[in-house]
């Protein structure tokens, strides 16, 4: 690939603050891919449980602003953030959110839709944005700016593999975290 | 002056005394109740109550424009702040979280009794395992991050369960308040203290939100881009049209009389004449606000503002005293008797009126009786004695005989005139589906504009403007709530078929107390939910030991007394359970207000389906179609003046056949009829839609027009030289008339404007179709000595 080597030399020379050639070319790369469609499986460790919640479904993802997570199992509901604005349908329920209003939440969606579509600025307006590791496999991690936002989520965690995503790990601040290991690409 | 004059002045001054005495002491209102029956139907008093004080007549609905999103949501923010402080409203929503969050917590602490899906299946190990089960799906998804710390104390999700069935609003937001769909506009909703029908406070409300807007924005770091607040709700509009109202009844009075005095003026080159010409005007409306404050208790601006058509038809009187009582004639014998003719006509028109269930007609009714019969009065008895021997009004001669020569001219052209009801009936008929308005508020002052305002306002909020509205009365709250309850029963089946899109009731709030104590016995003992629980949580990824908090808290909610509306006072949740209740004494009221599919209106079918459902209810409820019942109102009202207009018209005809001829009324009535035919085909031609006040404006065109006609009836039998005088004096009167109700036509207030536009060309056309219909012969010699009277 012909960005792996530029992108290699910048890492090495500054390993834990990412050169904005680096996180550029990053996001260059991913900013490239107009759609996907893969599955998921999410295991989820909350402190009021005494055991994970697994779920799976999948993602789709239309550039630059539509994410969809279909959980299908064990319960299935529909979660869709589009424009801004985090709709959840549950059986016949719709709930829709700004996520603006929602601080709290929208480190945990953001988060995911800006890196896909390799929106830098938005990924820099709500993050501290950390990147390590090598073109190949990469490593992002999250801090959220706002304070709201910090007191629930302490940080995002997105692996990845060149142009491909393969896990996403959210740490709470209290304690609980989730780690979403994307699959496959589903056939059209 | 003479001995008889001494007494008329007399008695005119103690009469003017008494009237002033009591038009000082009259109430004064300016709202809506001009427009509501004077006795309604228990049905129609529910309607009159609810447009006055009920569930939406408090709401006032706020919306900031301009500069951009973020300053919006901060100004918006800040004035929900200041005028949740302000004791003018008892509820501020702007959608902020703090609100909600308080909300959550009230709910949770009453969670067993308040929520509708506590029953004794629930707390089964199988039903507790659902229950469960579903409440982990929620601490997946993102909205776990609030429920996770409830989860050990509500693994059911009751709390979630009773926010979702308050129908938390799903408003879009912008800065954490509510926004437009657009996005264009931060929103609020305050919720005032004071009634809809209380002006005074809807307009210390209304200032009070002007005033925190213009602090709020104040306090913002300058910025460019001005902020807009705009308002509007039942209050705003009640305040508007007071306002509207007040404006044009003092402006149009004031032009009309400022008009209609140069007009005089420059007729009679006298001041002093001039002034006495206004004295007919004044005694009447003097007489006329006396008589309608004696006679309803209060007097309604709109009253005042139709009483500027009084200016119109009683300055006529002196008038006619003064140009036609030329030197020497016997005024009394000659002019008199056609005043008092006209006088009496224009009052059967007016009586007709009396009778009418539109407090505005009846008002206007007895205002111009009284008014009329007072300025006649006072122009014979008064008038005369007063004018100084010294006053000589001018001569008009000249003028009435140049008046006489155009006539003459144009009179070969009067076969013309019978084209005129044949085209006029012509546009009727074709226009007859869309003749009249049918709607209540074709009446409202409001501007366009403004109601537009309003109907997108509602649309952002998805506000109901509680068009269906269900009133379930009992002798006492929880009565009233077991009413609302069971409605509610029959409405939830409406839901979710889709016949009705949704609806409000206080028992989402707050059940009745019957229906908690079924959920409280609904809750296991401690020893029976703790082996269910640990039945149900076989499998799941959750220990009985973690969910000792549920146990406690059931426990204690087995024991707690029902949740009544002193608990939910000072909550946000207290406003909206206050807006659905209405305590007048012992009796409460409980409302329901329904959405349509979508928020628009009801099916006629699906409105037959509700209206079935309401009835079966036991205890008995009423289903209110607010826009029907006031179109059904305003319906009734124009059926109303169309028939009492046809009655004062059939009255004046009976008088004038007894007073003259049949034959001799049936001449003077043609001219008026075509007057009134050509003005109302004229009015239909250029689109407008009749209503009441136009219907009355034919009676009035009829009625003063009837003076102008009885003088060329009466020309038509007195010596020729007297027409030239008659003449002048007719067209004065009529400038006058036109000028008084021309002024009208331009008024914001469409009941004043629909009468202004009706009378004024219907006067003068009434003035030219009776001189061109009229056997007149030439005068002899305009200068000539005048002749005795017949």
């Amino acid at each position: 690939m012909a960005l792996a080597a530029p992108l290699a030399a910048q890492l090495a020379a500054a390993p834990s603050s990412p050169g904005p050639d680096a996180l550029d070319a990053l996001m260059h790369e991913l900013a490239a891919r107009p759609s996907g469609h893969v599955t998921f499986i999410e295991v989820q460790h909350l402190a009021v449980l005494d055991r994970p919640l697994e779920s799976s479904g999948e993602l789709l993802y239309e550039a630059p602003d539509r994410l969809e997570k279909r959980i299908l199992k064990p319960r299935p509901e529909t979660l869709v953030l589009a424009h801004g604005v985090l709709s959840a349908t549950r059986g016949k329920h719709t709930r829709t959110v700004e996520l603006a209003a929602w601080p709290q939440v929208a480190p945990l969606l953001e988060s995911l839709r800006a890196t896909l579509s390799g929106d830098r600025a938005t990924l820099e307006r709500i993050f501290s944005v950390g990147l390590e590791g090598d073109a190949m496999r990469w490593t992002l991690e999250l801090t959220p700016r706002d304070p709201e936002a910090a007191r629930a989520v302490t940080r995002v965690i997105i692996r990845g593999e060149s142009a491909s995503l393969r896990t996403v790990e959210i740490l709470l601040a209290d304690g609980d975290r989730s780690l979403l290991t994307i699959g496959p690409e589903v056939a059209p | 002056m003479t001995r008889a004059g001494w007494t008329g002045t007399l008695v005119f001054a103690v009469l003017a005394a008494l009237a002033l005495g009591v038009v000082a002491r009259a109430t004064y209102t300016a709202d809506l109740s001009a427009f509501l029956p004077r006795t309604p139907t228990a049905r129609e008093r529910l309607l009159v109550d609810e447009l006055r004080t009920g569930l939406a007549s408090r709401v006032i609905m706020v919306a900031i424009e301009g500069a951009d999103a973020a300053r919006r949501a901060r100004l918006a923010a800040d004035l929900a702040q200041r005028l949740r402080a302000d004791v003018e409203f008892v509820g501020v929503s702007d959608g902020d979280r703090a609100g909600l969050e308080e909300t959550a917590a009230f709910l949770s602490a009453h969670r067993y009794l308040l929520s509708d899906a506590v029953t004794p299946e629930r707390f089964t190990a199988a039903g507790l395992r659902a229950a469960i089960d579903d409440t982990l799906g929620v601490l997946a998804s993102p909205e776990g991050l609030a429920a996770k710390n409830l989860f050990p104390r509500d693994p059911t999700g009751e709390t979630l369960h009773v926010l979702d069935a308050l129908g938390e609003r799903s408003l879009p937001t912008t800065g954490g308040v509510w926004s437009s769909r657009d996005g264009q506009r931060a929103l609020l909703i305050a919720q005032t203290r004071a009634a809809g029908s209380d002006t005074d406070g809807q307009q210390r409300a209304c200032g009070a939100i002007r005033r925190s807007f213009a602090a709020a924005a104040g306090a913002l770091p300058a910025a460019p881009g001005a902020m807009a607040l705009r308002m509007s709700g039942p209050g705003v509009f009640a305040v508007t049209s007071r306002e509207l109202i007040r404006d044009s009844v003092i402006r149009l009075s004031g032009l009309g009389t400022i008009l209609i005095a140069a007009l005089l003026l420059a007729a009679w080159r006298s001041l002093p004449a001039l002034l006495l010409t206004f004295l007919p005007v004044a005694s009447g409306a003097l007489a006329g606000v006396a008589a309608v404050a004696l006679g309803f208790g209060t007097v309604h601006g709109i009253t005042l503002g139709f009483g500027v058509t009084l200016i119109g038809e009683a300055v006529d009187y002196s008038i006619y005293l003064f140009v036609q009582g030329a030197p020497g004639a016997d005024w009394r014998a000659t002019v008199w008797p056609t005043i008092r003719l006209g006088m009496l006509t224009s009052v059967c028109g007016f009586a007709a009126l009396v009778p009418s269930g539109f407090q505005g007609l009846a008002q206007l009714g007895l205002y111009s009786i009284a008014g009329l019969i007072a300025a006649a009065l006072v122009t014979r008895w008064v008038l005369p004695e007063w004018r100084p021997k010294s006053l000589e009004t001018r001569d008009l001669t000249a003028l009435g005989t140049q008046l006489w020569r155009a006539l003459s001219s144009i009179r070969p052209a009067r076969i013309a005139l019978a084209l005129i009801p044949l085209v006029a009936v012509l546009i009727l008929y074709a226009d007859r589906a869309a003749l009249f308005s049918r709607e209540l508020s074709d009446l409202s002052p409001i501007p366009e504009g403004e109601q537009q305002l309003d109907a997108s306002l509602r649309a952002d909020l998805g506000a109901p403007d509680a068009r269906y509205l269900i009133i379930a009365s009992a002798p006492g709250l929880d009565a009233a709530l077991s009413a609302a309850q069971a409605v509610a029963d029959r409405l939830t089946p409406l839901v979710a078929e889709g016949v009705i899109g949704g609806f409000e009731t206080p028992t989402r709030y707050l059940p009745d107390a019957a229906t908690q104590r079924a959920r409280r016995a609904s809750l296991p003992a401690p020893e029976t939910l703790a082996a269910r629980l640990a039945e149900a949580l076989v499998g799941l990824p959750v220990s009985a030991a973690r969910l000792a908090p549920f146990l406690h808290d059931v426990e204690q909610a087995r024991t707690s007394d029902p949740v009544t509306p002193a608990d939910f006072a000072g909550t946000p949740l207290g406003a909206a359970l206050d807006a659905l209740l209405e305590r007048s004494g012992p009796a409460v009221t409980a409302y329901l207000p329904i959405t349509g599919p979508g928020g628009g209106d009801l099916s006629p079918a699906a409105l037959e389906r509700l209206r079935a459902a309401v009835a079966g209810a036991t205890p008995a409820a009423t289903l209110l179609d607010l826009k029907a019942e006031a179109d059904a109102l305003y319906a009734h009202y124009l059926r109303q003046a169309v028939s009492l207009s046809l009655a004062g018209l059939a009255a004046i005809c009976v008088l004038l056949a007894w007073a003259l001829s049949p034959a001799r009324a049936l001449r003077v009535v043609a001219p008026l009829a075509l007057a009134v035919l050509t003005v109302a085909a004229a009015l239909a031609a250029a689109g407008g839609r009749l209503g009441i006040l136009h219907v009355v404006g034919m009676l009035l065109t009829i009625a003063v027009g009837s003076n102008y006609a009885l003088f060329f009836d009466r020309l038509a039998r007195r010596e020729p030289s007297a027409v030239p005088r008659t003449l002048a004096s007719l067209v004065i009167a009529n400038l006058a008339t036109v000028a008084g109700f021309g002024v009208l036509a331009f008024s914001a207030v469409p009941v004043l404007a629909a009468l202004g536009r009706t009378v004024a060309p219907g006067a003068l056309l009434a003035l030219l179709y009776s001189a061109w219909l009229a056997r007149l012969e030439a005068p002899a010699a305009p200068a000539a000595a005048a002749a005795p009277a017949r």
